[in-house]
């Protein structure tokens, strides 16, 4: 970190945990897992340096538990893990949406589910992304293809839960994570960094506003009480009560709904007068941009959307492309969850056509994309 | 130099292949090169079987496997069982012959290299076959420099094993005659 750029050959993990520190975590918990154990291992020795803490706890529901603990001591706070990790937080997970904590949840892709194959890549976190926990919430999940974007994107996760005092989740994937690449890290003054909204003396109200309340730290004075039970502005209990209940989750759903247009991100590739779209994320759509080169020997041309953010969806982006396009290929190392999203947006504009591969860590290769698309494109005609 | 050169080397978990593929890209890193290194490794620690790929161009990189290798290096009789059909047909393929016996006649050019056995008498320390084989891969190929290599070494491995891994790479330059 300095005035000038400076360019580094990391792996996926390790230019993650770099972001952390940069984006100014202060505590990382976790319990090691492959393919996710990197981003502890380097926090395990770079955030003591930095006069900050990384701790080992009994497992994943006590790691997130306590990056919940530190965020509300003040302290930016992140845990990494994998899909049997991942399913241990979702009840946490609930409870720091609930209680509006910022904090940053890291979820490496393998292939499940269970214990599947644990050093293998699967993409099959999609909709535990979004569903996982229970009850009525909204999540907000990035999507890095790059390791680059590993860095980038978890800086902006930790930016999106300070901003929105909520859980962020960086879902990554096997592949992206374990690659190595060139990162190249702005000058510090470059970087934005948000640090969440603190409360003035006088405030008295810190929850349940669409306009995101400010968020007080244990040891201020304000004496909140903070509960994953239904409660009003104040933080006081409202077990029974319809008004408060639906108050508070609606407005929980505002303050990141309101403001999806700004959390969405997406990138375009070559959609100007294609006659195919693929809607693709993480490792597999790293296979577009041969994709594209290759269709065009069959006459073909095919532009993409690329989800860098999949919750919130980019749902204007992959609508658009429906509109200019014969039919839209979605790739993904699962048994189909991106796709049914599309469809949802689509809403029988075009035929949507899956394409999954799964298990043994096996990307879709452009060449197999290429003839899914042609194989689509034929069925139509 | 091609445009875009594609490398697996393939062995047993445990020989090192993941960290000469690190290297190799790392000197890449250095000669301004856009790079891709990926791994793929069993859930054991040893033992099983590891790759580890690197793809060298001058332009952006988008699918980051091997899928045909311009340079193929195995360290195992099963690697090259597995991996030999994905070479291209006029690729180049190294070989350790101290762990690989038996090389089929093929189109590509073939460096039989005794990396195991060099490491084994000359540097007392099996584990630096990777660098020999990776020195070997230098000569062979001239994918990137040797001062690049020598300084991914000294950024890549810890400091005491330092001297003995340049050594090594410096003994596997040695092993291919021009």
């Amino acid at each position: 970190m300095g005035k000038m750029s400076t360019t580094r050959f990391w792996q996926g993990n390790e230019a993650c945990a770099e972001a952390a520190i940069v984006a100014g975590c202060q505590f990382f918990a976790g319990y090691p897992i492959t393919p996710a154990s990197e981003i502890f291992e380097h926090l395990a020795r770079k955030l003591p340096q930095a006069g900050r803490i990384t701790i080992q706890m009994e497992d994943e529901i006590a790691s997130l538990g306590t990056v919940i603990g530190a965020s509300w001591t003040g302290a930016k706070a992140m845990t990494a893990t994998s899909g049997p990790g991942f399913s241990l937080m979702q009840e946490l997970i609930g409870y720091a949406f609930m209680t509006e904590t910022p904090c940053v949840v890291a979820d490496v892709q393998r292939a499940g589910p269970s214990t599947g194959q644990a050093t293998k890549c699967g993409q099959g976190d999609v909709m535990q992304v979004r569903w996982g926990t229970h009850g009525d919430y909204v999540s907000i999940a990035l999507s890095p293809n790059s390791v680059q974007e590993m860095f980038d994107l978890t800086i902006r996760a930790f930016n999106l839960a300070e901003t929105y005092r909520t859980p962020v989740v960086l879902l990554a994937d096997e592949i992206i994570a374990h690659m190595r690449e060139q990162v190249v890290i702005p000058p510090s003054n470059q970087i934005e960094i948000v640090n969440r909204k603190k409360p003035k003396p006088t405030d008295k109200t810190f929850f349940g506003s669409e306009n995101i309340a400010p968020m007080p730290s244990v040891g201020e004075g304000y004496n909140v009480p903070v509960t994953g039970s239904t409660h009003n502005e104040y933080g006081h209990r409202f077990t029974a009560d319809r008004t408060v209940h639906e108050k508070l989750v609606k407005n929980l759903f505002r303050k990141i709904r309101n403001n999806a247009e700004k959390i969405v991100d997406y990138e375009t590739y070559n959609i100007d007068d294609c006659d195919v779209g693929v809607v693709s994320f993480g490792c597999t759509s790293r296979a577009i941009y041969e994709t594209v080169e290759l269709a065009k020997e069959r006459d073909l041309t095919v532009g993409s959307v690329r989800l860098k953010t999949i919750w919130p969806f980019p749902e204007e982006a992959v609508r658009n492309i429906a509109q200019n396009v014969k039919v839209i290929v979605v790739p993904e190392l699962n048994m189909r969850e991106v796709f049914y999203e599309v469809e949802r947006v689509v809403h029988g504009a075009v035929p949507v056509v899956p394409v999954n591969k799964i298990g043994g860590g096996e990307m879709i290769t452009p060449e197999e994309l290429l003839e899914e698309i042609v194989r689509s494109v034929k069925k139509i005609d | 130099m091609q445009k875009r050169s594609e490398v697996r080397i393939a062995g047993l978990g445990g020989q090192g292949v993941v960290l000469a593929g690190k290297i190799l890209g790392r000197a890449a890193v250095h000669d301004g090169k856009s790079v891709v290194q990926t791994q793929s490794y069993g859930a054991e620690a040893r033992g099983s079987a590891a790759k580890s790929e690197v793809i060298i161009a001058d332009e952006r990189i988008g699918f980051p496997m091997v899928r045909k290798c311009d340079v193929l290096v195995v360290m195992s009789q099963n690697a090259l069982d597995k991996y030999l059909k994905d070479l291209k047909e006029h690729g180049i393929l190294l070989v350790d012959e101290s762990i690989v016996r038996e090389v089929p006649k093929i189109k590509a050019k073939v460096f039989m290299i005794p990396a195991t056995k060099m490491a084994e008498t000359k540097l007392k320390s099996k584990i630096c076959a990777n660098v020999i084989m990776l020195g070997a891969l230098i000569k062979a190929t001239g994918l990137v420099s040797q001062q690049a290599v020598e300084k991914a070494i000294t950024k890549g491995v810890p400091n005491k094993a330092q001297k003995v891994n340049i050594h090594g790479f410096r003994i596997g330059l040695e092993l291919v005659k021009p």
